[in-house]
């Protein structure tokens, strides 16, 4: 071969390598930054869906959101649903090369309720796991949990050995003095693994060659970049600078439709936007009505909730990207068959309120984040001004989420008297919204109803959500949930407004599978 | 020595304005006329605009949000009652940014005089007095520095919620800005007049005045401002444009004033959102009112430095 | 001159005590950092336990003389929100501000005098009207909404220039990062630094003028023209050279504005800076890192200030007898 054609040959293999190297490695950009790669510090979708690369769970879930088996390959329940047996994957290796055992559950089980964690919830405190043997793990529980499993996918199995050789058998904690190592390394059986990371800046992953089962994405390397600006990240989709971003301002989403070399991947997200009303105190912190607190009666919790047109909100200020909502829950993780929205109806709610003594409306504060959830901002704005219609003056305080927080929650005292708020059950299921925003928040040595801000109490539905917890049998406990969810729609504790949706935008070059609960998982994305 | 020169009488501003030929130079330049003319457009449209406007923005019960993002009435889909079209909330942006006209101007003015009095007093009193004095000023005007207005706006802001725990947040952001902005660009003020103060301090006509016996305040007042205040003016007219931006730049954090009371700021922080969207009137108008506003009033400035310098004579 | 120098170095230090005492004072206001690091769905006993831990019950005062007795070790504490030292997270992020800084700075320097000299000595032409009036628009538009037009226009509609970051960057040293090595690099630098320097270069160059065109009316400068030196040597030996005396003030002072103003400029472009990581703490609570910033910044204008006090002393010799004389 002559030197000419040795050239030619060579750079034809280099600029096929080059191609094939740039067409697998996918840009992606968020609005929120990667911090800390401890995978039991910060608990939040996003952090958690980076970690889903390097690191898996025990279970894990599936497109449509179903548990899954992961590194546990199965596991039975005992009769008394006191004992689960966990049947452990058998050769799998973390990306350090170490072997996956029953050791390394059992000490995850131990970290992630170690003092630092905000992962404590996903494991009963006072459960216990023993090893049977090398693959084989028993959870001893004191009381039946059927959905002990439903975090498990995001509760991260570490390696035993790389922890310990490496200091970090204790979680991150906030006030830690020293950098830890498992915040800038990674050590997990997931498909990718971090080649480099620099907090708040790029994170780069690589392809795990031997992860343990084959997945569909071809992607040999992602590179993450945060852009929390939300012009340039779509700029950045636009001019082809990356190749997902999530998520899309709803207002952008046909300009990129539009563009040509991307698409926005729309659908419903878990997430239900709501308004709450304070109904605890005796006066009403912020209002022009001294001696009494009108949003205690029910009248006027009607008058706010029919003076809500939800479908111009849905049409004008979501883009048509909102399901109005009239559950407390998102319809994906509960069925709302049986539910409506009372109509929309300012004459309606204006009888209501002169009903209630208060014939030409009154002053009351709302607080409200403006950099939380899609368009917060815009919806209490709009809702400012249909209250307006119906005589209600709403002197607005939207803030960002780091005051509007400090202000709201329990540790601010839950100063508030009006306000708009946001969950997602983390758990996916009925009871966490029952227990944690519904449920009463009378008792200080319970933490039942933490994040009831507006004190809505029914003991009607504090006894049904005991029993739903220890519920195993599926039919008994969704008429259970049913139940409860009536009491408290009825009594209108909360003025739920939508699930908002998700908006991502993916390259025309990207094919990825879109998950109701935000996750942005690339080991469902091929790219060309 | 040579004897002391008598003091060199330096008149009073209001005395050169008068006898500065003012009207004359005022007349010959075409350009000052007209900006002089936008100028007091844009006041009075902001003054009175409350009856100018066709509609009252700021009232929410008269803004619907079914009339959201309708562009200018001359465009496809327009209605005859938004000339320049609605914000994401359907307020006639018309309507709207004679209103936040206003509420710019208000806090920008306050803000830059709040800011020059501090500025000028601080300056002057460093450059005239010199030693300690001047050295607490001006490290006071470090510290000063090391605070971005952002910064010193949520500051103020979180000490006015201590105080005023559940005062409404459209009764207190107006004089939370008006605060921040004068408490961010008095250094500038300070560091300028210290500066010239330092270099007339030595000069013949301040030891004269001295000499005479003349108390330090009068001095300060009568003989040193003048002659040092022409930088200022420069200053004046670009931080009042500089305050509205820093107003709009708070706005964009989420800090500015409650989105139902919009400034101009405010408008083009909202409109920023619409850029990609193709909505592309709700930045562009007040975007443009504020460019001629700032315009204008920079050309005012340059011709009044140069109308009112006792040295161009 | 020394003991001049020694005196603004103490006074220095107090600075940096007086920001960060002011700093610890206002931390209570800005929200509550527990908040930002656990979920809605964390028990309260256990947002107690963090908040216990980190110190936040304790008086504000115990809190200050705790940092500023870690701060004198040059321990400036852990990020709330990373779990890193702050010093090597600045560390990291300094040089991306500072470079950026720089080039603003030379941006606004190399089209800020020449043009304020040009509209100084040829005030009446047509270009000079038309460089002060486009000079305007940098300070007439909010910095974010420049920076969104001019990504709109060279990244998404022309695609000549990146949207965000610093492109690639090449390590020098153990810590230092550059973008200055690499062509990507240097396209990263040119839309931030436009943005950020824009004000600025508006600043200077009707700062020249102004005080160019003053300078040139005195009487020495009529008197040099009387003795029949040629313009040239006029204007730029003479005029420009006392004109330099405020714009050296100014430049110096917006020197370290820039830094604390690339804040905006960083967060249009998701620039890897200082700035952007002191908003995200801003929004976070992340005590430590707007701590260790503010104190970083006040030592920069501490500095700066120092140094253009000491330039001053050197360009106009009626103020090095009074430095002398202190």
């Amino acid at each position: 071969m002559s030197f000419r054609s040795t050239c030619l040959a060579a750079a034809a293999v280099l600029a096929l390598m080059c191609g094939a190297a740039q067409a697998q490695t996918l840009r992606y950009a968020n609005q929120g930054e990667l911090k800390s790669l401890d995978p039991y510090t910060v608990n939040e979708t996003t952090t958690n869906a980076h970690l889903g690369h390097p690191y898996e769970g025990l279970t894990a879930r599936g497109k449509d959101l179903k548990i899954e088996p992961a590194l546990a390959e199965k596991w039975e329940i005992s009769p008394d649903g006191l004992k689960w047996r966990l049947y452990l994957r058998k050769g799998v290796k973390f990306q350090g090369g170490e072997d996956f055992t029953a050791d390394d559950v059992i000490f995850s089980s131990e970290r992630v309720r170690a003092p630092g964690s905000n992962f404590t919830t996903r494991v009963p405190t006072d459960s216990k796991f023993v090893k049977v043997d090398d693959y084989t793990v028993d959870v001893i529980l004191t009381s039946p949990n059927p959905i002990l499993n439903a975090q498990w996918d995001t509760w991260y199995i570490m390696s035993k050995k790389w922890a310990e050789a490496n200091n970090a058998v204790a979680p991150t904690p906030a006030a830690a003095t020293t950098p830890s190592f498992a915040s800038l390394n990674a050590n997990g059986t997931g498909p990718f693994k971090i080649e480099s990371h620099q907090p708040g800046v790029k994170t780069v992953f690589k392809r795990n060659e031997n992860y343990w089962k084959p997945i569909e994405s071809n992607l040999k390397e992602i590179i993450f970049t945060p852009i929390s600006s939300d012009a340039t990240r779509v700029a950045a989709l636009l001019s082809g600078e990356v190749d997902v971003i999530e998520p899309v301002p709803v207002q952008d989403i046909q300009r990129v439709n539009a563009s040509g070399n991307a698409q926005v991947l729309t659908g419903p997200e878990l997430r239900t936007i709501y308004l709450g009303m304070d109904q605890i105190r005796d006066e009403l912190l912020e209002s022009n009505v001294k001696g009494k607190n009108p949003f205690k009666d029910i009248r006027v919790r009607q008058a706010f909730y029919q003076a809500i047109d939800i479908e111009t909100i849905k049409s004008r200020v979501m883009r048509g990207l909102s399901t109005p909502s009239a559950l407390m829950i998102a319809p994906e993780l509960f069925s709302h068959a049986g539910f409506t929205r009372p109509k929309f109806d300012v004459e309606a709610s204006k009888k209501l309120l002169a009903e209630a003594g208060y014939p030409s409306g009154f002053e009351v504060g709302m607080d409200c984040p403006n950099d939380r959830y899609v368009n917060d901002g815009q919806i209490c704005q709009a809702i400012v001004g249909m209250l307006a219609r119906v005589g209600v003056k709403i002197n607005l305080n939207a803030q960002p989420k780091g005051q509007y927080f400090a202000k709201v929650l329990k540790s601010g005292g839950y100063k508030t008297s009006f306000f708009l708020l946001g969950w997602t059950p983390g758990t996916f299921d009925s009871h966490n919204v029952l227990n944690d925003i519904i449920g009463c928040r009378d008792n200080p040595n319970s933490s039942r109803g933490e994040t009831n801000l507006g004190g809505y109490c029914s003991k009607a539905v504090d006894a049904l959500t005991d029993k739903i917890l220890v519920e195993s049998d599926t039919a008994k406990r969704n008429e259970m949930i049913k139940e409860a969810y009536k009491i408290s729609t009825d009594e209108i504790g909360y003025i739920p407004l939508h699930q908002q949706a998700l908006a991502w935008g993916v390259s025309k070059k990207v094919k990825l599978a879109q998950r109701a609960d935000n996750s942005v998982l690339f080991y469902y994305a091929t790219k060309e | 020595m040579t004897m002391p020169i008598p003091p060199k009488k330096v008149p009073s501003l209001w005395a050169r304005i008068l006898d500065s030929d003012i009207l004359a130079s005022f007349l010959r330049s075409k350009v000052t006329m007209v900006a002089a003319l936008i100028v007091l457009l844009l006041f009075i449209g902001a003054a009175f605009s409350p009856w100018i406007a066709p509609t009252n923005p700021f009232d929410p019960a008269s803004v619907f949000l079914a009339d959201a993002n309708i562009p200018p009435a001359w465009q496809d889909g327009g209605d005859p009652r938004f000339i320049f079209g609605t914000d994401d909330q359907g307020r006639d942006l018309y309507s709207a940014i004679l209103y936040g006209l206003r509420v710019s101007l208000v806090i920008g003015g306050l803000g830059v005089l709040l800011a020059a009095t501090i500025g000028i007093t601080l300056g002057l009193l460093a450059g005239y007095l010199g030693g300690r004095v001047d050295a607490l000023i001006m490290r006071i005007a470090d510290v000063q520095l090391t605070f971005p207005a952002i910064l010193i706006a949520l500051l103020i802001d979180g000490v006015v919620r201590g105080i005023f725990q559940h005062a409404s947040r459209e009764d207190t952001a107006l004089y939370v800005l008006v605060i921040s902005i004068g408490l961010s660009f008095w250094v500038q003020y300070a560091r300028t007049i210290r500066g010239s103060t330092l270099i007339e301090r030595n000069k013949d006509y301040v030891h004269a005045a001295r000499l005479v016996g003349l108390p330090a305040p009068l001095i300060m007042l009568r003989h040193v401002l003048p002659n040092v205040i022409g930088p200022v003016l420069v200053i004046l007219t670009i931080n009042l444009a500089l305050a509205v931006i820093t107003e709009a730049t708070l706005s964009f954090l989420g800090v500015g004033l409650p989105p139902t009371q919009p400034s101009l700021g405010t408008l083009i922080s909202i409109g920023n959102r619409y850029l990609f969207s193709g909505d592309w009137w709700i930045v562009t108008f007040p975007g443009v009112t504020l460019a001629i506003l700032v315009l204008a009033v920079n050309l005012l400035g340059d011709w009044l430095r140069d109308a009112l310098n006792p040295r161009l004579r | 001159m020394l003991a001049f120098i020694l005196r603004r170095l103490f006074q220095s230090l107090l600075v940096m005590l007086a920001v960060a005492l002011i700093a610890f004072t206002m931390f209570r206001f800005v929200g509550d950092p527990v908040n930002q690091l656990v979920s809605l769905d964390t028990p309260a006993a256990q947002v107690a336990e963090i908040r216990r831990s980190l110190g936040l019950d304790d008086p504000v005062v115990v809190q200050f003389l705790r940092y500023i007795y870690n701060a004198a070790r040059l321990e400036f504490g852990v990020s709330y929100q990373f779990r890193l030292p702050v010093i090597s997270l600045l560390g990291e992020r300094a040089p991306a501000t500072l470079e950026l800084a720089f080039m603003s700075a030379l941006f606004s320097l190399a089209v800020g005098i020449p043009m304020g000299v040009y509209t100084a000595l040829r005030r009446d032409s047509w270009l000079a009207k038309i460089f002060q009036a486009v000079s305007l628009v940098g300070i007439s538009l909010p910095t974010f909404l420049i920076g969104i037009l001019l990504i709109y226009l060279f990244s998404v509609t022309l695609g000549w220039l990146p949207s965000f970051g610093r492109g690639d960057v090449v390590k020098i040293g153990s810590w230092w990062t550059t973008g200055l090595l690499t062509g990507s690099g240097w396209k990263a630098l040119i839309l931030p630094s436009i943005t950020l320097g824009l004000f600025q270069m508006t600043l200077i160059m009707r700062l020249v003028r102004a005080e160019m065109l003053e300078v040139l009316r005195t009487d020495y400068i009529k008197f040099a023209r009387a003795r029949g030196l040629k313009t040239r040597a006029v204007h730029f030996g003479h005029a420009l050279k006392n004109t330099l005396v405020p714009v050296i003030t100014i430049a110096g002072l917006q020197l370290g504005s820039i830094i604390a103003f690339a804040i905006i400029t960083e967060t249009v472009f998701q620039w890897p800076g200082m700035g952007l990581l002191f908003l995200k703490a801003v929004q976070q609570i992340d005590i430590p890192i707007m701590a260790a910033y503010l104190m970083l910044i006040s030592f920069l204008f501490v500095s700066i200030n120092l140094i253009v006090d000491l330039l001053y002393a050197a360009v106009d010799p009626r103020l090095r007898a009074t430095i002398g004389a202190h």
